[in-house]
């Protein structure tokens, strides 16, 4: 279960680039559910899940995993619990290493690396297997530099590394946005088999509303730094990719509403 | 003939240097300069207890863990004060200056008449000849010293080289060279990439140092100058390597490492045979260095112009 309490991150404060990504978000993800973001450009929804990743730490607020207070945690320490699939494909994978040698880094995740034989006669059978569950015909590739592969089967083995060790917590940064459709939707499709089977607690962020409205059992909706609307249960099964979009649309409404009342104002007092 | 010897083993002894500087460069990425003062530093240290009469064994070996330790510096003024890697580099190799005029308290320090690796191989080579003091090799008059001399360092590289190979092949290889390709994804697996930089650059700046301290001895000196160029010296190594191996396989760049260190040898000592100004050695070193560095972009952007050029 991830608990998150009053998160709040500014970026360059008191510069002209000042960024108020994340403005007291409150959000806590049960153990096994499958929660989806959405949000404008700019609502902070990366933000969160970098947050939580490690990537940065919070300028006030508390993270929780599992019971654990990760807060202060460095990146590669909260890695232990937390398996991340990234926006880019290129940024999941050492694209010098092969295939084999990317998985077995990925099989001792979080774990002491010492002077054992990273490639173990044990691991690679395994790893034969796992590749071959893919169904992507890349068993026959695993000498290969991962960095010949494309961007959707980078991504799809991202995606199995990940979620190799059944981490605590998925990270889903966006992570079919730079695909083909093909690709996107295999990769989807695999997410959905491997968060399902392992039931795995997940938390995605998505630009489609498409995967929004047909993905996990939870959504949540940010705007400026902060959650605005959070569906769940039968909510989020009656919800439709029309919705979220009208839902969309009234929040930018709703803004311009803002800007035209703050331009009248400024207007008969200044 | 005995020149070709000499180039040969000193060519062998600088592929440890290669392989340092094949480490910090091509595996992290990482633009370390601190091997000039490092190499300097093996240098000095195994001379300073050769002289004292240690073990040449031990002498060399603290050598190796004298250079492990400056590399240890560089990489935590790196990732530790975010202090940019080349001025890292710089801060240690200049600091190193003075530490190795401390360890063999001058600027020169003669190793004749002591025992060294070099005797241990001579003596060694005698032992294997039955006390012959020159030997044939395909017609070629050479003496038994400089053959066993360069047997050894043949060795003692091949020995290396498979340490080093083997190495990167478990699991904190594996991680170190994951860190250098991609250093977010092997920070989301739980490794501490700081560490990794710290580490890699100890064992680059500690095989560095081990040149250092075999060069010295078979040369039968150390000098505070010495680790002049050393960088460049090993980075035009590692660049002839790759073109000869052609390969990003690890195995293969480790080898190409081997070799492009003794066939750079060995154009220089043919070059200096031809009558080459030995001050403008380093001049020439450099240029060849920046020349392979730009040749594969200008060669790449002449040809894509000229396949558009005729597609017109």
């Amino acid at each position: 279960m991830l608990e998150i309490h009053g998160a709040r991150k500014v970026f360059n404060p008191s510069t002209p680039n000042e960024v108020r990504a994340l403005q007291g978000v409150d959000l806590q993800v049960e153990k096994g559910s499958f929660t989806v973001v959405i949000g404008t450009n700019g609502s902070g929804k990366s933000t969160l899940l970098n947050a939580v990743a490690g990537t940065f730490y919070l300028d006030s607020g508390t993270i929780a995993l599992g019971g654990i207070d990760i807060t202060r945690w460095p990146e590669h320490q909260r890695a232990k619990l937390i398996g991340r699939v990234f926006q880019n494909p290129f940024s999941g994978t050492a694209p010098n290493l092969s295939v084999v040698e990317n998985l077995a880094l990925a099989a001792r995740r979080g774990k002491p690396r010492r002077l054992g034989w990273s490639l173990s006669r044990g691991i690679i059978g395994e790893l034969q297997e796992r590749v071959r569950s893919l169904n992507m015909g890349l068993e026959g590739r695993l000498n290969n530099p991962i960095g010949t592969l494309s961007g959707g089967q980078r991504q799809a083995l991202t995606l199995l590394m990940a979620a190799w060790l059944k981490p605590e917590l998925l990270l889903l940064d966006e992570h079919t946005a730079a695909l083909d459709p093909k690709s996107a939707d295999q990769v989807i499709a695999l997410t959905r088999e491997i968060v399902e089977r392992d039931r795995l607690t997940s938390l995605m962020v998505t630009h489609s509303m498409h995967q929004a409205a047909h993905l996990g059992d939870r959504l949540i909706m940010m705007h400026r730094g902060r959650i605005i609307q959070d569906f769940r249960g039968a909510e989020k099964t009656r919800i439709r990719a029309d919705d979220l979009l009208a839902r969309f649309e009234e929040v930018r409404r709703a803004e311009q509403l803002d800007e035209t009342a703050a331009e009248m104002l400024r207007r008969a007092y200044i | 003939m005995n020149l070709l010897i000499g180039a040969l083993t000193i060519g062998l002894i600088l592929a440890l240097l290669a392989l340092g500087v094949f480490i910090s460069f091509r595996i992290f990425a990482f633009p370390d300069i601190t091997a000039d003062g490092s190499s300097a530093l093996g240098a000095a240290v195994a001379a300073a207890l050769l002289v004292k009469g240690v073990n040449p064994a031990l002498a060399t070996a603290a050598g190796f863990a004298a250079g492990f330790a400056a590399g240890a510096v560089t990489g935590t003024l790196a990732t530790k004060f975010k202090i940019n890697g080349l001025l890292a580099g710089i801060l240690v190799m200049t600091a190193l200056y003075s530490v190795n005029l401390h360890v063999m308290g001058r600027s020169n320090l003669p190793l004749l008449g002591r025992t060294t690796l070099s005797t241990y191989a001579e003596r060694m080579g005698v032992r294997l000849l039955g006390g012959e003091r020159n030997l044939t090799v395909w017609g070629w008059e050479v003496t038994s010293s400089d053959a066993s001399m360069l047997v050894a360092a043949f060795l003692a590289i091949v020995l290396v080289s498979l340490a080093i190979y083997a190495f990167f092949q478990t699991n904190l290889g594996t991680a170190m060279r994951a860190t250098g390709d991609n250093d977010q994804m092997i920070r989301a697996l739980g490794v501490n990439d700081e560490t990794m930089i710290i580490l890699g650059l100890a064992v680059s700046n500690g095989l560095i140092a081990l040149a250092g301290a075999l060069l010295a001895q078979y040369q039968g000196f150390a000098d505070v100058q010495m680790g002049i160029g050393m960088v460049v010296w090993g980075l035009a190594s590692v660049i002839i390597g790759e073109a000869l191996v052609g390969s990003r396989q690890l195995g293969l760049t480790i080898s190409g490492a081997v070799m492009g260190s003794v066939f750079f040898r060995l154009l220089v000592a043919i070059a200096l045979r031809l009558g080459l100004n030995p001050n403008d050695l380093k001049l020439i070193t450099a240029a060849f260095v920046f020349a392979a560095l730009v040749l594969p972009a200008t060669i790449e952007k002449l040809r894509v112009r000229k396949a558009r050029f005729l597609r017109a």
